[in-house]
Parts: C-alpha cells; structure tokens; sequence
C-alpha cells in the first residue's frame, strides 16, 4: 500500500520526517518497505512562471523563444520545444539550478545560439502525470515566482507499507492517517465521509451528503437503477448511485499526481474518482455507463459454468458456477469485487453513471482469485473482507468528488440492498488481563486512551473497560485478547517490557534417546570420512526408472505434488540414493577426483508401517501423518574413501570397504549389522546382483548394502560406486547404549582352535559360521573368519575358509579333553552344509 | 705360580681391552680361557701341586678365570651395541617427506551443525527437542492455527498441495514447523516446553527463498507466561548464538495463530547495532539499520487453545508463547553464506569448510 506523505497529511500531519514515521510504524506493526520521493529528490528551483511572450527560434523550427516572468522583476528568456506553449500560460518552471528526476541538473545553456535561463516543465517530467505531449499549464491564479511545492506535490515522499491481510483499515489513506494519530498524538481531522477534507482546493459546500438524499435532481436514483442480489451470501451489500450531466475528461492535476504517487494510472474524471476513494476509504468502487445498461437494471448472481465475461483489462475470463458475477440483461457486465466488464466501460462520449459500492464475501473472491489467475486492488481488499457499512463511506465521498470534479448532477437518494449487518457485541477488557498476557502492566486510563486513539469506543465499569470496535476493525478486533493486542502495540513495547524467563520448576530439557543416537549415528559417517548433504525432499518422476524400479515396487509410487515448481521437483522421494549418487555426479563433474557423501533424511512412502518413534515417522498428535516418513540413513563413495600419497595409491573403496563402515556405525552404537542375501534374485534392481545384499540387525532386514549396478552408475554418469541405505530407526532400537548391564569378566584365559574348511563357493561364510555358533555350545564364545582361499590344493567349485574358534569358561581353564569334543560336534555341524575339513 | 697367575691376568685384561671386534675377542677368549690357554693348564695341574700351594693357587686362578669371563661378557655386550648403533645410524629416512595421512574425517552439513546448536541452547533452557511429519493434513498446517477455510492469510504461504483422493481435508507439504504445535498440545497436556527443527516448504525460489528450508518451531505453555518471557527466552538463545552483547527487538506484527503477534530481529554483530563500521561506512550486513531480521513469535493465540482443550489447553489458565525462525538464515549469517541455494548444492568445496 504506497502511502504519499501529502495525503496522509490531509487527515494527519504527525510533524515526523517520512523516514522517522516509517520506523514507528514499523515498531507498532506495520512494516514500511521503503520511502521513496516521488518527482524531483528536491523542490528547490521549481517556481510558477508566466509566459510573456513567445516567438519562433529564428534558426529552429521546433523551438520556441519564450520570455517568462518568474516573479524576479525581470523577464528570463527561456528556450522551450513543446508545442502547446503560448503567450499568456501558467507553467512550471525548473530554474538553473534544480534537479530533474533522474538526476538532470538545469543549466544556463545555447540552443541554437540562443541563450536559456531555465526549462519548462511536463507532467511526465515532473513525474506528476503521463502527458508528454507537451508542458503542464496551471490554471490562472498563482503569481509568479511562487515555488511550485506550493502548488504542486513535487518531491513527494511515498511509504510503501506491508499491510498485514488483518489490517484492512490500513488500505486506506484515513486508516493510515489513524495510524499514525495513534502513534505521534498529532490532531486527525474527521474522515472525508463526515465533513473532513477530500482533496485540495474542494469546497465542503459539495461535501453535504445529506443533500443527496433530497430530491434534488428529475431524478431519482431507484428510479433509474434496479439491483437484484441473487446470491446475498457471496454479496452482503451492494449500494449504487446514479449521476447525470457528467462530464468525462482528464482528472485535475492533484487527483492524477496522488494516483501516480499511490502507483496508480490515471484515465479519466469518472474512474479516476473510484480510484481515488478506494484509496481513501479502502472501500473499491466501480463505475458503469449507465446509458449502456440495459434498463438500468444489474443482477449479481452466480455465473453459469462457462459463463464469459470480457473484462477492463481486455481479456475474456471464463467463470465457474462458483463464481458471482454482475450481470445485466444480456449477459455478464462483470466479476463481482474483481474487475467491471467492458460492456458498460465509462468513455469519453459517457454523460450518465451508475456508481457501484458493493461488499463480497472475502474467501468466496480468494478462491476465484485463484482459480482465475486475476487479482486487482479491488479484489486485493475484498478477499481480506471488508465491513459492509465501508460501501456508505464510499459513496459519500465519491459524490462529493463527482459533483466537484465531474459536475455531475447526482440522482437522489441510494440503491441499497444489504442483507443484515453482521452483528457487533461489545468486547469486555477485563483488569489486569494486559498485565498476564504482556507482563507488563499499563494503566487503565493508558489502555483506554490507546484504544480511543485507534477509533474504538471505550468505556468503563469499574476496573474493566467495554470497548466497541468500529466497522473496518470489526473481523480483526473481536475479542479480548485482541484489545490486548491494539493496547500493547502502541505502548512502546520494545522500550517497556522487561526480558524475563518463564517460572516454573520441574522442566527436563533433553534430546530422546533415539535423537542423542541419531547424531551419534551421523558422527559415526562423518569419522569415517562422509561429508554430509542435504538433498531436495522433492524429485524427478523419472528417478523411479533410472533406480530400475518395477511397478510392482512401492517405491516407484511416490507422493505426487499437485503444484510442483517443476517436473522435476515434482514427486517426494521413496529413497536417498537417488539424491546422494546426483550430489556426487554434480561434485565429480566440478572437478572431484572422489566423493564420499552421506545424507540423513526422510524418504516419503504413500504407507507402510510407522515407527518405532518419530524417526520411523510415528509422530505425536491424534491424526496420522497423510504420509509414512522414516528417516534414512544413505552413504556414497565413489573413489577411495582411503587417502593415497607418495607411499603407495589408495585403491578404489570396494563393497567390503563400505561395509566396514557400516559395520564402524553399527559398532558404535553398540550393536552390530550382518549382511545377507535374503532370497536368491537380485537384492535391490540397482545393485550389482554379485555384489550386494540385505543388511540385518538382529534378525530384521532394516536395508541394502552393495556396488551400485553400472547401468545406474552409468545413469548418474559415474564410473561405478558402492552405497548402503537403511531405515536409522531400526538400526537404533537395536542399540544397548545407556542400557548395558555389567557382566563380570572371566580371570581364566581362552582357548583359541583354528579350523580351515573346505566347502562349496556358493555357501556363504554366514552359513558357515551359523553352523558353527549352533553346535559349539555355551563354552564357544565367539568365531571369526581369517582367511578366505580358494586355488592351488582346493578343488573346482570349493573355497577354503580358515574359522578360529574361542572357547572360554567363567570358572576354569579349559583343557584339551573339554574342547576336542565340541570341536568335533562342530566338524559334524560343518558336515551337514558340505563342509570338511581341510587337510 | 701366584705371581704367574697376576701375570697372566694382566696380559688378558689388556687383550680383552684391545679387541675391537668379536673376533679379536674370541681370539683373546681362546688364547687366556680356552682349553690350551695357561691358566687353564694351571688350574688343570693344581692337583700335582704341594698341598700348601694348592689353595692359593686354585682361589687366585679360579677368581681370575670368572673375572677375566665376565669382562669378556661385558665387552661382547658393549661391542653388540656398538654395531647396533651404527647399523642405527646408516638407517636413514628422509624425515621430511609427509607423514601417511590418517583417513580424513568427513563434515557435518551446516544446516545440521546449526540445527545442534540451537537444539542445544534450547535444551539448555529446559526444552525438549520434537519432530513432526512434513507432508501434513490441512488441519494441523491451517485449521489448528487458526487459519480457517478461505482466510486471506492462506494466501501468505504459496502452499505445496499433495494429489490425494484418500483424506477428505487437503493434504499439503507444512509450510511451517508450526503444526507440530497443535501435534504436541495434542499429545501432552501442559505445562510445555518444545522445540521442533525440521524441513518446511513454499513455492517460491529464489537467492533469498528456496522451496525447502528448515525452521525451528519454539513454543512455551504454562500458567504464567508472557510477552515478557517471550523476550527473554529469544534473547537469551541469541545471546548463546551470536554473542552476550546483543540485544533483542520485536516490532508488531500479524500471524493468525499468535496474539499479540511480533517480528523479532537481533542487533547487528558487525556493526553492534550502529549501523555503520568503524571506517564510517554502511555496513552491509544489516543495511545500515543495525537490526537483523530473525523470525516470527508471539501468544499462543486462544483459538489454537481452542483446538486442543481436551488436552487441558483452558485459555483462562494457560498461556503462551510460540516462536519460530529459519535455521538457514542463521547459518548465513553465522557463517557469511550469501545465497540460500549453496545449502543445497551439496557442492563438497562449500561442505569441507565446516569442519
Ligand atoms: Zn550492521
């Protein structure tokens, strides 16, 4: 909402420089983007002229010699090109001296040999209008020499305000007026509806509202005009007025300068008008031909499915049954609260008008906004709803600017067809609630002169006040709190209230368990030499066909985004991997001779099973989240995660490498992962079906482990890569930290056997220490695989595993006698999956 | 024979010292202890000795004999070091080529090591840490917070919708952290105090805003809350943040789910809050206002109460407050990152500086 300071100054001159009463209205909360100066930086310079006398240049044809008194005794010969200039005109004169906009300094100059003391001004140069066709001519009056500001706003200073949608009184200048009364205590004149100033130079003579209601004209307005309101939910009120002998022309020069300053664009008297008390009153008006509606007669009523309407802007919009539309007996003459049809656009050759001032339904207007990809300051103010009682404010202002400016000869008396007014109760302050809720106590008599300040009604019982709330604060202002509210944004909060912290004992601050483990986790990756990314949530749809992932998969369903920014944001991701293996192309591509990459982040499934606890995405609150969303844990190396030097080459990280760290992860949170091949197919579609497989904590596949499969490295443009991603929950419920309990250690030493295994390549080292820990017994406490070989000495299709078993018992050495016979039942056990012992 | 013996010890003893090498010392052992050296023919004899010089004999020779061994020991020994020193000392390394390098450790995003420090600060004061889902129901994003259909407010946050024909009430990407709120009301009655850092979505994109970013959610529910602990609570997680001389600000301001509402900024930790550097010029990090915008706060406005009462939320005996910020925008301006989007190019050369 552009604000010139001017204007607001009709109503309230809180005596402030722009910049100052921009930093209070920030601080009592409406936020000043910026203030800027209209026209010239500077007024100095600018004086009334009056031109003398003009010749032709003797040498140019274009160029006029002017004489022009500026009031110094003494004529100054001024060369000026306009066409229009004459003898005898009021104009504006730019001494040497003065700044243009833009930053143009006027100098004494030749032009043509012909010596000049200044320039002659335009509108558009004087950024007050959009004439360029030749210099502004004032009306006759002013003498010369009187500096133009008197006159004319130049430098005007523009706040361009944030209006929060709350705040539907400040899209209005007598809101901001208000405003501003409130924060500097300066005087504010009665509101241009109630005998207070409209414009400059306009008699309050025109401004008596009451005499419109009188019969002073032939006509009468219900005679002339008929309203119909079909749909009185989506149009609460709609109030019209007829006016004859209207003369359509260009505005005066003070209504175009505030429009253009305000960011409007002036067109004519009659429009300009509906402009100009919109953004006096914050009420929008249009205005129709009245010559060219049919009998005078408007329905509003909702449009037909399909319904067209050719707009003002010039483009056809068509309309949904959910739409109100202002219709007359042909067809739509507009969208209502939007935007006037062309049909019954006002014109130069208009001599009657009908003058519309209508309330709509505020969401009804957003939802139709939306769905039509149109907004317009009318429509701007209506979604936020406004008051219907705003439309009389409207229509008394614009009659008193229609007779004035238009000479227009208004009908009387007003079309208005309101359904009841919604209604207002009183709002009790009770004592002492400011204090509670603010911490900060401001005296009754405080409280109430800050809300009368604001407009509202206050008054006492007892300690409490009983406050009315006046019509364009009524959907904003509706209970106490909001009283609190109004009182403490205009006591100096930022000076007054203390910085205190909450009492009350007892509050245990903390991460969960399962958090604290989630950054040990994340620690984990990062010692093991990942760097951490954060992935877009959102991906491409094709990313499910570049993981091969078949349909029957449910990570090929991702949760789709009806609005995406792009196609390829357009879905959530089901898995990490295509984020990380994308992170590490673009980093290989800038110039990286490696990647090691690890993401901890959500992946978006349309179901599934939820928990356990928020990172397996069970979420407080009594509704299920719409999407299942656990966190993952995903890391990428591509290259050696080793480093290389001048002592030998790092050799690329390979499927053990990254296991290792899977296992180091594990191992720090105490518990440990095994990997699987679960079922004889490939383990993931992405992965090297050799060299892959689940990953297991305690028995639950909580993920996948494995080279990436080269089709996809080769989609991702990578020579080759191993990854692993599995669900962080499932890995941290199997964790024991903070819950281990002390087993005592034994004093008496192990005994440690080793076995080297013939079996069949295809058995897993898994299978073979299975078969071991289920036949060892109690005293076999632990079995590791050394050496794996397979050659010279074994035979075709056989590998060799070398085993060493750890036999230890809590209360004694352990002799040769005890272990050979479960070393024995193990070499049986080790018979039952084809295993002999070697040599 | 006594006198002999001195003699040969002597002899020996200079032998021994002699010998520079192990050979010469075997050479030296042979000729003085060996089975033809003369002590040992001596004391081989003492049997043919008279008896009164059989005894002086046999103690002088056999004293001189463990003497002249031990030496020898010693000498063996001392010679062993000598050579193992100077094998020592040819073994030469270039002890200025570069060590083997560790395996470097990885990093932390920032995002995340920013996220720890606030959810460390905050724990420190007494609240717990909270997670809520992303993709949300209509109801906890809007309707809860006091949003209801239609409202102009709506039109605030370009909302992300989510195709969905299995709920009746839209479903939507949160475009704040504030739903957990309502979550947390929901789930545990007062007194409250939580914090919820977590992905938030607009569609809007550019240097300034990226269609994801991550918030911190605050909110504080008990019976004597105010404003004014409001403040203090913010300032005193700035001060934790960005140093104990600055100082908070909150201007008015409008969010449907607080009332009062308010903006809070932080003084400027460049230009302490002048506006200008000690040269004289703008400074450039607050724009010569000497104030940082952080983020959104304010009352726990009654209607969102309204919508948890069950849970004990009674607007006439709780109250509270609610804050909420971008961890971005903090990470920016802790760390002088200029454009938002750097946080999710993932670019290692961006990621390695944060060790
Ligand atoms: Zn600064």
């Amino acid at each position: 909402m552009r604000v010139p300071y001017g204007w607001m100054a009709d109503y309230c001159d809180p005596g402030l420089e722009p910049r100052d009463l921009a930093e209070q209205m920030a601080m009592t909360g409406t936020e000043v983007e910026r203030v800027v100066t209209l026209g010239p930086e500077s007024a100095d310079g600018f004086v009334i002229g009056k031109a003398v006398s003009v010749e032709k240049h003797p040498d140019a044809d274009r160029l006029n010699v002017c004489q022009v008194d500026v009031g110094e005794g003494e004529v100054r010969t001024i060369v000026c090109g306009a066409p229009n200039v004459a003898a005898g005109q009021t104009v504006v004169v730019a001494l040497p001296g003065a700044v243009m906009p833009g930053g143009m300094k006027i100098k004494q100059a030749k032009l043509r040999g012909v010596e000049s003391n200044g320039m002659i001004c335009s509108e558009r140069e004087l950024e007050l209008g959009e004439d360029h066709d030749g210099i502004l001519v004032l009306g006759d009056g002013p003498a010369p020499g009187t500096p133009a500001a008197e006159l004319l706003p130049l430098a005007e200073p523009v706040l361009d305000l944030e209006v929060t949608p709350n705040r539907t009184d400040c899209f209005g200048i007598y809101g901001v007026a208000r405003e501003a009364h409130a924060i500097s205590g300066a005087e504010l004149a009665p509101a241009p509806w109630d005998g207070g100033p409209i414009g400059p130079g306009l008699s309050s003579e025109a401004g008596d509202v009451e005499r419109l209601d009188d019969p002073v004209g032939e006509e009468s307005t219900a005679d002339r005009i008929r309203i119909i309101v079909q749909d009185e939910d989506l149009c609460p009120r709609f109030t019209a007025r007829g006016y004859t002998d209207v003369k359509v022309g260009p505005s005066p020069l003070w209504l175009k300068a505030r429009l253009i300053a305000a960011g409007m664009r002036p067109i004519s008297n009659v429009v300009d008008i509906t402009n100009y008390v919109m953004w006096l009153t914050g009420q929008p008006m249009h205005a129709y031909d009245l010559d060219l509606v049919p009998e005078g007669e408007l329905v509003v009523r909702r449009a037909e499915s399909g319904e067209k309407v050719a707009a003002l802007d010039g483009n056809e919009y068509e309309l949904s049954d959910q739409m109100v539309a202002v219709a007359d007996r042909n067809g739509l003459a507009g969208i209502g609260g939007m935007m006037g049809g062309s049909v019954s656009e006002v014109s130069e050759t208009t001599t009657t008008v009908l003058m519309e001032a209508a309330n709509w339904n505020g969401p009804n207007l957003l939802k139709t906004s939306r769905d039509l990809g149109l907004r317009s300051e009318a429509s701007s103010r209506f979604e936020k709803q406004l008051h219907p009682a705003l439309t009389l404010r409207a229509q008394a202002v614009a009659a008193r600017l229609m007779i004035e400016i238009c000479g227009a000869t208004p009908m009387t008396g007003l079309v208005d067809v309101a359904a009841p007014a919604p209604a207002s109760e009183p709002i009790r302050l009770r004592a002492g609630r400011v204090e509670r809720i603010l911490g900060l106590a401001i005296e009754t008599d405080r409280q109430a002169e800050a809300l009368e300040m604001l407009g509202f009604g206050v008054e006492r019982d007892g300690e409490d006040l009983v406050v009315t709330v006046p019509p364009d604060r009524h959907y904003d202002v509706t209970r106490e709190i909001d009283l609190v509210e109004e009182v403490g944004r205009i006591s100096d909060l930022d000076r007054n209230l203390p910085a205190t912290l909450p009492s009350g004992a007892g509050r245990p601050g903390g991460l969960s368990r399962q958090q604290s483990l989630q950054r040990r986790a994340e620690d984990s990756l990062r010692e093991s030499g990942f760097d951490e990314m954060v992935g877009w949530s959102f991906t491409d749809p094709a990313e499910v066909e570049r993981l091969r992932l078949d349909a029957a998969d449910p990570r090929s369903h991702p949760v789709k985004l009806a609005n995406p920014l792009s196609e390829d944001q357009s879905v959530m991701r089901t898995i990490l991997l295509g984020s990380v293996l994308g992170a590490a192309q673009r980093n290989l591509s800038r110039g990286a001779d490696r990647v090691a990459l690890f993401e901890s982040g959500r992946v978006y499934l349309p179901a599934g099973e939820f928990g356990p606890g928020p990172l397996g995405g069970d979420f407080p609150g009594n509704t299920r989240p719409p999407s299942n969303e656990p966190q993952h844990l995903c890391a990428v190396a591509v290259g050696s995660i080793d480093p290389s030097s001048w002592r030998g080459e790092a050799g690329v990280s390979d499927f053990f490498a990254l296991k290792g760290v899977l296992e180091h992860l594990a191992g720090g949170l105490g518990t440990a992962v095994t990997v699987e091949r679960l079922a004889d197919g490939p383990v993931q579609p992405f992965l090297h079906p050799g060299k892959s497989g689940s990953v297991l904590v305690e028995g639950q596949a909580i993920g996948w482990i494995g080279e990436v499969h080269p089709l996809v490295a080769a989609e991702y443009d990578l020579d080759g890569a191993v990854a692993f991603e599995i669900a962080l929950a499932d890995l941290l419920a199997a964790s024991p930290v903070g819950e281990e309990a002390y087993v005592d250690f034994t004093p008496f030493p192990p005994v440690d056997r080793d076995l080297a295994v013939l079996v069949a390549e295809e058995v897993s080292a898994a299978t073979v220490v299975a078969a071991v820990e289920g036949s060892g017994g109690e005293l076999l406490t632990g079995v590791s695989v050394f050496d794996v070989y397979s050659g010279e000495g074994v035979g075709e299709g056989e590998k060799s595993l070398a085993l060493r078993l750890r036999f230890r018992a809590p209360d004694r050495t352990l002799s040769d006698e005890e272990i050979d016979p479960l070393v024995s039942g193990i070499v049986e056990s080790l018979a039952g999956i084809g295993g002999k012992l070697r040599g | 024979m006594v006198e002999r013996i001195e003699e040969i010890e002597a002899e020996a003893k200079a032998a021994v010292e002699a010998a520079g090498s192990a050979a010469e010392l075997e050479d030296a052992r042979v000729k003085y202890l060996g089975r033809k050296a003369e002590l040992t023919g001596i004391l081989r004899g003492i049997a043919d000795l008279p008896p009164e010089q059989r005894g002086p004999v046999g103690s002088t020779g056999n004293k001189v004999r463990k003497g002249l061994e031990a030496m020898i020991e010693a000498k063996v020994e001392g010679l062993k070091n000598a050579e193992l020193e100077k094998s020592l000392a040819e073994d030469r390394i270039d002890v200025t080529l570069p060590g083997s390098p560790a395996r470097a450790v990885g990093h932390l995003h920032p995002i995340t090591r920013t996220r720890r420090l606030i959810e460390d600060v905050m724990i420190g004061l007494g609240y717990q840490v909270m997670e809520g889902p992303e993709v949300e129901h209509d109801y906890y994003n809007f309707t809860a917070l006091n949003h209801p259909e239609g409202h102009p407010a709506r039109m605030l946050q370009d909302t992300f919708y989510v195709e969905d024909d299995q709920h009746e009430e839209e479903v939507l990407l949160r475009t704040h952290t504030s739903p957990m709120q309502v979550r947390a009301m929901e789930a545990s009655p007062p007194p409250l105090f939580m914090i919820v850092p977590g992905k938030t979505y607009r569609r809007d994109s550019d240097a300034t805003h990226s269609p994801m970013f991550h918030q911190v959610e605050g909110l504080a529910v008990g019976e004597k809350i105010t404003l004014a602990d409001l403040k203090g609570t913010l300032l005193a997680m700035l001060r934790e943040i960005f140093g104990p001389d600055r100082e908070i600000r909150m201007r008015p301001h409008f969010f449907p789910f607080t009332e009062p509402s308010v903006e809070f900024d932080v003084s400027c930790f460049r230009c302490g809050g002048s506006g200008s550097l000690e040269d004289g010029s703008r400074c450039g990090l607050c724009k010569g206002i000497g104030w940082i915008e952080l983020g959104g706060a304010g009352m726990v406005d009654p209607n969102v109460f309204g919508f948890v009462a069950d849970t004990g939320y009674d607007p006439d005996h709780v109250t509270g407050f609610a804050f909420g910020f971008g961890i971005e925008r903090i990470a920016m301006l802790q760390h002088n990152v200029g454009d938002l989007r750097l946080f999710f190019d993932n670019d290692v050369r961006m990621l390695e500086q944060f060790s």
